[in-house]
């Protein structure tokens, strides 16, 4: 990479490429602290409750470090150039939650609640899955343009995962949204957080060779490129589909998520403003037209309108025939008491919130337990994870990495503004969990594969390119004849 | 447990979550990385030593402690002022410049009627810029008149190197 011939003087420098350093080692440091701050979470918990460091203070840490211990190990081998922050970030996230989930655990409330099962050990189990689905995803996808020749496999597949919970016998209606399938001796499962890897694979597959026609071919009006209606084809599937999933499942949460992530990756294919637009204006017009007509959003929307009264219907057992609850109240509560600094772990009383106490709605505990500043630092980390995923698409070569890192790091950003927005009240609640703190194998097992296709694709983008094949006619220079 | 140890627990607890979130933020401000610049003939092996620490600085002033004297009013970039490249600037730190067709020239031609190693430029001795022909095929010009040896070059001269003029600014 030398670009100066050797001279006499002594001023003589080199100008060359600083080729990206691996950075394992500052993954390693990264991750020793993201393993630590768990581990004191986890001791503070018990010191507060039982006032004595927890018994499984050891076996739970170790756990933890065994399992980063390997994710590390295998990036080392098989992804050695890949971001350094992904995975303690995952880490650190997971092992918060593990510990809000263990908290939640020790509460007599929830406890005697029907039907709760103590759920930190198979989080724990959830966990070390998802450290293997990682691993198995760095091992087995050598490299992540093998997933475009699967363009049009994976829209089929991400149908059936959208459509299986509507299948007689299979699905499950959990509290009023059908988006859970059973599976006999596995449990239940959410196909819909795998449809979101799956459904990125096929837009950016698709996006990839449809983007110029879809880009260039539009008639300029009031400042706004109007794609022409043959291309408007694709987003009004897309658009009608999510449209059934919010009619047949009731769930906005995935809906949503489902068609902001094709909004954002056409935006970012295209470059138009025209298709945000287009996509905002859709989605309201969805959004409003449906909820005008089916029960379960109206329920949704109006406890996120007027809490209180969704509380106290709930609380006086009022008997209309429709599920009332004080969850929404209570998350709003739990934020509350949380105050600044919070209460610290293991003193508030965020079970009061009952069912999903540890799934839909483990951000109340972090904000009452740990305040606005923990809160914050917790949305941060998030924000780390999507900006190094928006960061690996900017880095990328090919534009098939590119627009899958964005639409993976897109769907990954919506979620949590859906799930966060919906437990602070922002916007209606909806069915979805907070990546890797929520209690659920599907997500703790879907998004620790998204973070593995992230890494994967990083460590394409930041491997130092192969050096230039030297130049044919480089020195077939034409002569100036005068 | 007593209040005070909790609160400490506590206020400590979110003092690390936040150094964690910081200490995230600085491995991505080291993650940026631009172009290293190497310090190479006599100072070499004196140099060795600093070079890990030095990498890390800013190359403005890595290029002051190797050019030496600065004079007042000596040129402190080179702008392409006609040719494909109309517009770029390289900023003269103390580093020799190549101009040619080659891949790993300073400045990369596109240009049919350059060199593949056409020209360089360096500053000698006193921070005087230099400018030094490579034996091109078409040559390299100076105002107007063909370069035969290596000349000092004035502020603001065009320097023609086929179809491309570039000059030095303040």
């Amino acid at each position: 990479m030398s670009s100066t011939t050797n001279s006499p003087t002594h001023h003589t420098s080199t100008i060359g490429a600083i080729g990206a350093p691996s950075r394992r080692n500052t993954e390693l440091a990264l991750l020793v602290f993201a393993v630590v701050i768990p581990v004191f979470a986890y001791a503070n918990v018990g010191l507060a409750i039982n006032d004595e460091v927890p018994a499984g203070l050891l076996s739970y840490g170790i756990g933890l470090g065994l399992l980063a211990g390997i994710g590390h190990l295998v990036v080392r081998k098989f992804a050695p150039y890949a971001d350094p922050l992904l995975l303690p970030l995952a880490t650190l996230l997971n092992g918060l939650g593990l510990v809000a989930i263990w908290r939640l655990d020790q509460s007599k409330l929830l406890q005697s609640l029907p039907n709760y099962v103590t759920a930190a050990p198979r989080q724990l189990l959830y966990t070390a899955l998802g450290i293997a689905m990682f691993v198995v995803v760095l091992i087995f996808l050598k490299d992540h343009r093998a997933l475009q020749r699967y363009t049009y496999i994976s829209m089929f597949v991400a149908l059936v995962l959208l459509l299986l919970p509507l299948v007689p016998g299979l699905g499950a209606d959990v509290f009023g949204a059908k988006i859970w399938i059973r599976v006999p001796g596995l449990g239940s499962v959410q196909p819909g957080e795998f449809a979101k890897i799956v459904l990125a694979v096929f837009f950016a597959g698709y996006l990839m060779v449809k983007r110029d026609a879809l880009a260039l071919a539009s008639r300029r009006f009031m400042g706004l490129y109007l794609p022409r209606g043959r291309d408007l084809g694709p987003i009004l599937v897309v658009w009608a589909i999510s449209i059934l999933i919010l009619v047949f499942e009731t769930d906005l949460g995935t809906s949503l998520l489902f068609f902001g992530m094709f909004v954002i990756m056409l935006y970012v294919a295209t470059e138009r403003t025209s298709w945000i637009v287009f996509g905002l204006l859709m989605s309201a017009v969805g959004a409003v037209g449906v909820a005008s007509f089916e029960p379960h959003i109206q329920t949704r929307v109006q406890a996120w309108l007027d809490p209180m009264r969704e509380y106290m219907l709930s609380r006086n057992g009022s008997n209309d025939g429709i599920l009332h609850s004080e969850q929404a109240m209570q998350a709003l509560w739990a934020f509350g008491s949380g105050g600044t600094l919070g209460t610290g772990w293991g003193q508030g009383h965020s079970e009061l919130i009952r069912f999903a106490a540890n799934s839909d709605f483990i951000l109340a505990t972090f904000g009452e337990e740990l305040g606005l500043a923990g809160v914050m630092a917790i949305l941060l980390i998030y924000a780390l994870i999507v900006e190094r995923g928006v960061r690996t698409a900017l880095a990328a070569r090919d534009p098939f990495g590119k627009l899958l890192a964005v639409g993976l790091s897109g769907a990954f950003a919506l979620q949590v503004f859906v799930v966060a927005g919906g437990v602070m009240g922002l916007i209606p609640l909806t069915g979805m969990t907070m990546p890797f703190l929520a209690y659920g194998g599907s997500s703790v097992l879907a998004n620790w594969a998204l973070i593995g296709i992230l890494m994967r694709i990083s460590d394409t983008a930041r491997r130092p390119a192969p050096a230039p094949a030297p130049n044919p006619d480089a020195e077939m220079t034409q002569v100036v004849r005068p | 447990m007593s209040e005070l140890t909790l609160t400490v627990m506590r206020l400590g607890f979110l003092a690390v979550l936040w150094l964690f979130v910081i200490v995230a933020v600085q491995v991505i401000r080291s993650d940026l990385f631009g172009t290293r610049v190497t310090q190479r003939g006599a100072r070499r092996e004196a140099a060795r030593p600093q070079q890990a620490a030095r990498q890390a600085a800013p190359p403005q002033q890595r290029g002051q402690q190797g050019g030496g004297r600065q004079r007042r009013n000596a040129p402190t970039k080179l702008v392409v002022s006609e040719g494909t490249l109309t517009g770029t600037t390289v900023a003269l730190q103390g580093q020799t410049i190549t101009l040619g067709r080659a891949h790993d020239s300073t400045i990369v031609l596109d240009d049919d009627y350059a060199s593949s190693r056409h020209a360089r430029i360096y500053p000698d001795r006193d921070g005087q810029w230099i400018v030094e022909d490579l034996g091109s095929t078409n040559g390299t010009y100076l105002d107007r008149t063909r370069l035969t040896t290596p000349t000092p070059i004035p502020l603001g001269a065009p320097i023609r190197i086929g179809k491309t003029v570039i000059e030095l600014r303040k």
